[in-house]
């Protein structure tokens, strides 16, 4: 019977499929520091600062960085 | 508490991200295309003007050339075939795995939470939603540059503008997304939506005018530039809407999965 997971903000009446809150916050923590460690090798990385030192990964992706709108020269 | 563990098998955040990162490399994989056919026309532009600048002997900005870069310490000299077809390639499914992926977990935390909105509306939503924070936004403040526009010497301050812009735009995102659910119960759904959107714009116009003024131009002619920059919102617009729609489709199905075994379990039960 009892059938609330995580209560939506106004409970409707059908039966809405949600995902639990708490569980998902562990994913967007995980994968969120996976996707910034992503966008920051493509957007910034021998830019502002480098993390292996040289150019090779702002060379590679010199293309995309430009032309995905994030600051370069 | 009996139906959250068998929840869990088909309306996983991990079936989400899997869907998200699927999505995102196809739509990195349509970015590309897209980059490569409008907008790499203009980057070689771009390249062939700071060479031609660079070859004067009092010009500035001659040790920016891309091509001039130093063979020590490091420092490689990758091709312009490469560049633009691998190098351009790696980058836009790099970024399209992250946004897609990202993407998914916001469409799996709203599913359900945002009144009457359906499934795929709400999918829908986190991807307009996204292009317009994570991208649009930025964009209006620091457009996209070419190659020969924009200063070595400002990359620190220039990346830490947009970055700024950036972080602070997607917040208001989330929080006026959070905003407009509590307003839902006060007022109607659309009443709620434009005081949370008016919030949203109040908040990121107010953080742009604060945020330094970029003006790196030069004598870089304009048409280059304005054809260079709608190619790079074309092609953020395409990473966008592939992911809008590749998203909303597999995030619909995945939902009507767990509906229908909600309601089997609910008739099971009842039983």
């Amino acid at each position: 019977m009892s059938q609330s997971t995580v209560t939506p903000l106004a409970a409707p009446a059908v039966q809405v499929p949600v995902v639990p809150l708490l569980q998902l916050g562990t994913w967007v923590v995980f994968f969120g520091l996976l996707a910034m460690l992503a966008i920051f090798f493509v957007s910034a990385d021998q830019g502002a600062i480098s993390l292996p030192a040289g150019n090779a990964v702002h060379e590679w992706v010199h293309d995309a960085r430009h032309l995905l709108g994030y600051p370069c020269h | 508490m009996g139906t959250v563990p068998r929840d869990r098998s088909v309306l996983s955040p991990a079936a989400f991200l899997l869907r998200g990162l699927a999505v995102g490399l196809v739509a990195g994989l349509i970015a590309f295309v897209v980059a490569f056919a409008f907008g790499e026309p203009y980057v070689d532009d771009a390249i062939a003007l700071e060479e031609a600048a660079a070859a004067q002997p009092h010009a500035e900005g001659a040790e920016h050339a891309e091509e001039s870069s130093h063979a020590d310490d490091g420092m490689v000299e990758i091709s312009r075939e490469n560049q633009k077809s691998w190098g351009l390639l790696t980058g836009t499914l790099a970024i399209g795995a992250a946004l897609g992926g990202l993407a998914s977990l916001a469409a799996a935390a709203v599913l359900g939470r945002l009144g009457s909105l359906s499934a795929r509306g709400s999918t829908a939503l986190v991807a307009l939603i996204g292009f317009v924070a994570v991208t649009l936004v930025p964009f209006t403040k620091y457009p996209a540059t070419p190659p020969a526009v924009g200063s070595g010497e400002t990359i620190g301050g220039r990346t830490a503008s947009y970055f700024g812009l950036l972080l602070v735009s997607v917040l208001t995102a989330i929080a006026v997304v959070v905003l407009a659910n509590r307003l839902r119960k006060r007022y109607d759904g659309w009443t709620a939506a434009f005081i949370a959107a008016g919030g949203y714009v109040a908040v990121v116009t107010v953080t742009a005018m604060l945020l330094p003024t970029v003006n790196e131009l030069g004598d870089f002619p304009a048409d280059t530039l304005w054809y260079f920059r709608r190619s790079s919102l074309v092609t953020l617009a395409a990473l966008w809407a592939s992911i809008g729609v590749g998203l909303t489709l597999l995030v619909g199905r995945l939902h009507d999965r767990a509906a229908a075994d909600l309601a089997r379990r609910e008739l099971a039960a009842s039983l």
